[in-house]
């Protein structure tokens, strides 16, 4: 089985995405496709991939880093994968802080970030952009020309080696060259022994293990502290 | 090629970013904080916050490596010339799935024109050409680049460079000053004299668009008319993209002819979906659609070209019409009979 792994900040189009990626991959000739989305709280993209009779799994993070919970669980997802014999499986993570990670390293990784979510955006964000195989741009039709140009300029400060591609989500253009970049990628049957192309954010304190008061008695474990300067004392910018 | 990562072992802070001024986008995005400018770039990176450093992730040597990366790939343009010369559109099928028999190569400098009733295919038309479609999009043509097809690699790499667009969805997005956009953009593409390069498509755009606009006012907050003129500018002067795809900008009200002219003066190939009547002749042909295929090409006759400043007065009629009506003012039949035909 081959797998799949797509990122991308929240309502970039990773699931829209990956339908017509889907689509495109069936015309290419792969067979049996699942999907597994690792969300936080809720999700409605089930829905979207059980109406196009996608077969999903559908994981909620809760309280735990969804970084954290995505890859103690992905492992379990491959071998559903292997189980329901898919020919390929695709992961759906959002990436819900900058500090993201999910990409593991001998398994294409895939970003998806749009046109919409502003012109330093790809500058912010971390692992997630900096280490994937392919950068899908999105919503890149209502934007004019100008800035569709700058955005991948951005991209490239951050991911220097990696493909771009311009999906439309929609209309599904540019989804059949993504599918022609993912579709002849390796077979695993397990992912023992690979590695994560970067770590996870640590979190590790009381509040990890639902600690609600506020104030330095109760705070255990590993915390990270801002400095607060006097106005008069304000570093130089 | 530089051998920049021996550059950077060499160099300071202050020199490496007097010669790739780039280079302070990298240190920005690290948010590494204040190094020593004066003295060998991996002295000042061994004196940084070096906690900062781990919790990124990453080394001393990491940076280096990456920054030596980032100036090879981002001091130099990515998309220097595409090499294009001429594409050729080859057939595949109407919607009723019988065969479109037909081969349309199309040199640079030329306007095409896409006509057809709504529905019938013309974006569909300039999305094959954008993504340079090998008989895998719906319609199942397959485009060729100087006479031959592409192979995988080769899309990949065009991807994005090879074509500009322009439509009526698009929009600013960016909260920027004109000004600012243009510098932006014009930083983006490498331009050798940002400064006229700038000026050059401020005084253009100001040409096309009905009514003038500062440097200084946001680009979302300019009127349809002005946004369109902006983009249509921008993009003859900065885009180094070979082929100009416009769907549908009749409505914008801006000089429609002068933007097709200013565009095509840079050697570009202009393709216009159209309902327009003057941007339709305006082209050397025009292709028309029917049913998701390529019914026609047309090349535009010497008596269509006459038959186009008659047309310009009709327009010109209207023209004056929407603006009495803006102001305000009654129509009179008689008024718009002495000035129409």
């Amino acid at each position: 089985m081959k797998l799949i792994t797509v990122s991308g900040p929240p309502s970039s189009g990773k699931t829209s995405v990956i339908l017509k990626l889907i689509d495109a991959l069936h015309e290419a000739g792969v067979g049996k496709i699942g999907v597994v989305k690792f969300d936080c709280l809720t999700s409605f993209d089930q829905h979207r991939y059980a109406e196009a009779g996608i077969p999903v799994e559908i994981g909620f993070s809760g309280k735990v880093c969804p970084d954290h919970f995505f890859i103690s669980n992905i492992e379990d997802a491959v071998k559903w994968g292997v189980r329901s014999g898919f020919d390929m499986l695709i992961t759906e993570s959002a990436g819900l802080c900058n500090r993201c990670s999910p990409h593991i390293s001998e398994i294409p990784a895939v970003c998806v970030i749009d046109n919409l979510s502003g012109i330093n955006t790809p500058r912010k964000i971390g692992p997630m952009l900096k280490f994937a195989d392919i950068v899908v741009i999105t919503k890149g039709d209502i934007v004019s020309q100008a800035e569709r140009e700058v955005f991948k300029f951005n991209i490239r400060q951050v991911n220097t080696r990696g493909r771009i591609l311009f999906v439309n989500g929609i209309t599904g253009q540019g989804a059949f060259m993504l599918a022609r970049y993912l579709k002849n990628t390796i077979d695993i049957t397990t992912l023992s022994d690979m590695h994560l192309r970067f770590t996870t954010p640590a979190s590790v304190c009381s509040y990890c293990t639902g600690e609600t008061r506020i104030g330095d008695e109760f705070q255990n474990g590993m915390m990270k502290k801002m400095e607060f300067h006097p106005l008069s004392d304000q570093p130089a910018q | 090629m530089l051998d920049y990562y021996d550059i950077i072992e060499h160099s300071s802070l202050h020199d490496l970013l007097d010669r790739f001024p780039i280079a302070a986008d990298f240190f920005d995005n690290m948010n590494l904080g204040r190094l020593d400018p004066d003295i060998p770039l991996p002295d000042a990176l061994d004196a940084a916050d070096q906690d900062w450093l781990e919790e990124l992730g990453i080394s001393v040597d990491d940076i280096l490596e990456q920054l030596s990366d980032f100036l090879s790939v981002l001091s130099a343009p990515e998309d220097e010339d595409t090499g294009l010369q001429d594409i050729t559109i080859i057939g595949g099928f109407y919607k009723d799935g019988s065969p479109e028999d037909i081969e349309l190569t199309v040199h640079r400098g030329e306007v095409l024109s896409i006509v057809g009733p709504t529905g019938s295919g013309k974006s569909r038309l300039l999305g094959d050409i954008e993504c340079i479609a090998q008989g895998d999009t719906p319609t199942g043509r397959r485009i060729k680049i100087n006479g031959e097809y592409p192979d995988d690699e080769t899309r990949f790499d065009l991807e994005g460079r090879l074509v500009a667009q322009l439509s009526q969805n698009m929009n600013f997005v960016m909260d920027l000053s004109v000004r600012s956009f243009l510098e932006m953009h014009a930083r983006s593409r490498f331009c050798e004299d940002p400064e006229d390069i700038v000026s050059r498509c401020f005084a253009c755009a100001n040409d096309l668009a009905g009514e003038q606009f500062s440097e200084d006012v946001k680009v979302t907050q300019l009127s349809g008319g002005q946004s369109r003129a902006l983009m249509i500018a921008d993009t003859a002067f900065m885009s180094s993209s070979p082929i100009v795809l416009i769907d549908e900008i009749e409505n914008a009200g801006i000089d429609r002819k002068q933007a097709v002219s200013i565009l095509t003066k840079n050697d570009k190939i202009v393709f216009i979906s159209t309902h327009d009547p003057l941007l339709a002749l305006s082209a050397d042909k025009r292709i028309v659609i029917r049913n998701g295929g390529i019914s026609k090409v047309i090349v535009t006759s010497e008596e269509e070209r006459k038959s186009s400043a008659a047309i310009e007065k009709l327009d010109d009629t209207l023209m004056r019409i929407r603006n009495m009506l803006r102001n305000g003012e009654l129509i009179r039949a008689e008024e718009i009979t002495r000035h129409g035909f």
